[in-house]
């Protein structure tokens, strides 16, 4: 498939926005259980904040996606059939609940709903907050299945895709909290910071798994069965026209070959052993530079592996776009 | 339930393209319209199509084939298509199973096309919306023209009668008869998408004649003389008894 900037930034933008408010409320929760020292109101707050630009930013370049971005409104209609649908209505739902959850902390609500006694002083965020983390999941659960619901496709047509959004959301989202804690909270630069390594090694595993499934995939569909003629020999002389068309840009990748197998190098380097060092080294000097290299290169990496995501899915319907003339 | 569709008859495309053009002709005038053109006497020329027209070379040569393969939505009976719009600008007509495009709900997100393994859909770059084979649906049922033209253009074009139209749910139209004795078959059945255009596959027409048919040697069935008659407790049939 030919990738476009727009998808590739959306899913990266709110991967690590998500992560992130992930990050914030596990970090409130073990504060919680008093596992780990409480923050100020306006630690929250802020990190909610960078959450809430990361995931706006991601919504408005998706509209750069949309030949008719005055119609979205209409997405929200099909929620029972498109994940697509499905996705646009939990983003901006994601997005209010992680401003809510930023509002209360930011105005200091100290309101007890459920009234257990525990480390954190009001718990009307943390109710809040579960809200949000649910609907997180949701998201990530919709933007993989809009890849891999569609079963011709199939190197996205696994359980691998929506986990791999998941994990390496999450893993990127937890390199921006602990950059966030090595200036505001630099007790939990550790927690945090171990937490983005343990995910980042656990998309490392889902990630190559499918890189390793896609390397083995064979394709169920061939000119065979896609013109109904049986034999073994069959070349195409034309396809129907010969400048390009819809078929020739938006099905392939469009990069030469080099190109299309370095940034699968590229972005397995970017995305894991490099911010793996950094992260390691960065947290044990609770170093802002070093952190935020280690965000920023993944954040690159990120970019990469969503491109090559794009490229490497091989449509069925490229087999009717072999020959020009 | 109705389900109009085409059925293509590869034995018989001699791939002159005439569906294609009548194809463009009467949609980008029509509703489906209009189907925009770039550069077409410059390079990179390119163009929205709703049909194309593709060629391949079966076998190797000197002993091989060339079929000609038009191509364009075969309106599935389960289209992936239609579930992933999420606007429901695409969707699937009740009364004929015909698939369309709202280009009035269309918001371009393109994910339909994605969703469809033929590659059918083709996204118009001037409108910003999706577009598709309509099966002519604003000229099948249009009453102003006479009764024996209401069909799709292409089918009116084509000069060898390669594209029959009908409906494949009536067991005894044109279309499924031919799907049933010519051995029509559906395009990657693998999916599932259970395609409601069909094709009918290249055909040898032979008769075969053995020298002993061309000369006549004997007079097997002895019709100038009186046949016998058997004992009349044996089997009288004449191709179980042999005289
Ligand atoms: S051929 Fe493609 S566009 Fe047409 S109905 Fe089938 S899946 Fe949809
Ligand atoms: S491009 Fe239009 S028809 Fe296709 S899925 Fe998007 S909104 Fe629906």
């Amino acid at each position: 498939m030919h990738p476009a900037f727009s998808v590739i930034f959306l899913t990266t933008l709110i991967g690590a926005g998500q992560g992130l408010f992930l990050a914030l409320y596990t970090s409130e929760s073990y504060a919680a259980v008093k596992l780990l020292p409480v923050q100020s109101g306006a630690f929250y707050a802020w990190g909610s904040a960078i959450s809430v630009v990361l995931l706006a930013l991601g919504l408005i370049t998706s509209f750069f996606h949309l030949g008719h971005p005055e119609r979205a409104w209409r997405t929200a209609t099909k929620w029972r059939t498109s994940w697509l649908s499905r996705e646009v209505i939990v983003l901006p739902a994601v997005l209010g609940a992680i401003a809510v959850y930023g509002a209360i902390h930011a105005l200091g609500w100290n309101l007890t709903i459920v009234g257990i006694d525990t480390g954190v002083s009001n718990d009307l965020t943390l109710i809040v907050g579960a809200g949000g983390v649910l609907l997180t999941f949701t998201l990530f659960l919709c933007t993989g299945m809009i890849y891999a619901c569609i079963k011709f496709l199939q190197e996205w047509s696994t359980w691998l895709t929506p986990v791999n959004y998941l994990l390496l959301g999450t893993a990127s989202g937890f390199a921006l909290a602990t950059v966030y804690a090595s200036l505001f909270a630099p007790e939990l630069v550790y927690f945090l910071g171990g937490w983005a390594i343990i995910i980042l090694l656990a998309a490392f595993v889902t990630r190559s798994a499918s890189l390793i499934r896609n390397a083995r995939l064979k394709p169920k569909s061939s000119l065979q069965t896609a013109i109904g003629v049986r034999h073994q020999t069959m070349t195409q002389r034309s396809q129907g026209q010969m400048g390009g068309s819809y078929n020739t840009r938006e099905y392939f990748h469009g990069a030469p070959m080099w190109v299309f197998r370095s940034i699968k190098w590229v972005f397995l380097v970017l995305v894991f052993p490099l911010p793996l060092i950094l992260l390691s080294v960065g947290i044990n000097e609770a170093s802002f530079t070093v952190l935020s290299a280690a965000f920023v290169i993944q954040y690159l990496g990120l970019l990469a592996e969503r491109w090559f995501f794009f490229a490497q899915a091989n449509h069925p319907q490229n087999i009717y776009y072999q020959t020009i003339s | 339930m109705t389900q109009l569709a085409l059925v293509i008859d590869l034995n018989v495309c001699v791939g002159c393209h005439a569906c294609v053009t009548s194809c463009k002709e009467w949609n980008t005038s029509g509703m489906a319209g209009y189907m925009a053109d770039d550069n077409p006497y410059d390079a990179d020329p390119t163009g929205t199509f709703f049909n194309r027209v593709q060629t391949f070379e079966v076998g190797e040569y000197p002993c091989s084939e060339t079929v000609h393969f038009p191509k364009s939505c075969l309106h599935c009976e389960d289209p992936p298509c239609v579930p992933v719009c999420p606007t429901g600008a695409s969707y699937k007509r009740e009364e004929d199973g015909i698939v369309l495009v709202d280009y009035d709900k269309c918001i371009g997100c393109k994910y339909c096309s994605w969703a469809c393994p033929y590659g059918a859909r083709e996204f118009d770059e001037h409108q910003k919306v999706m577009k598709k084979c309509t099966l002519c649906v604003d000229r099948i049922y249009d009453e102003n023209i006479p009764e024996a033209e209401r069909k799709p253009a292409c089918v009116r074009a084509c000069p060898t009668s390669a594209r029959l139209y009908g409906d494949v749910h009536d067991p005894n139209s044109e279309v499924s008869i031919a799907i049933r004795e010519a051995g029509g078959y559906q395009l990657m059945p693998e999916w599932g998408t259970n395609p409601a255009n069909h094709y009918l596959p290249r055909r040898k027409t032979k008769i075969r004649i053995h020298e002993d048919e061309l000369v006549r040697s004997d007079n097997p069935l002895k019709k100038e003389t009186d046949r016998p008659v058997g004992p009349i407790d044996e089997p009288t049939l004449d191709d179980v008894t042999s005289w």
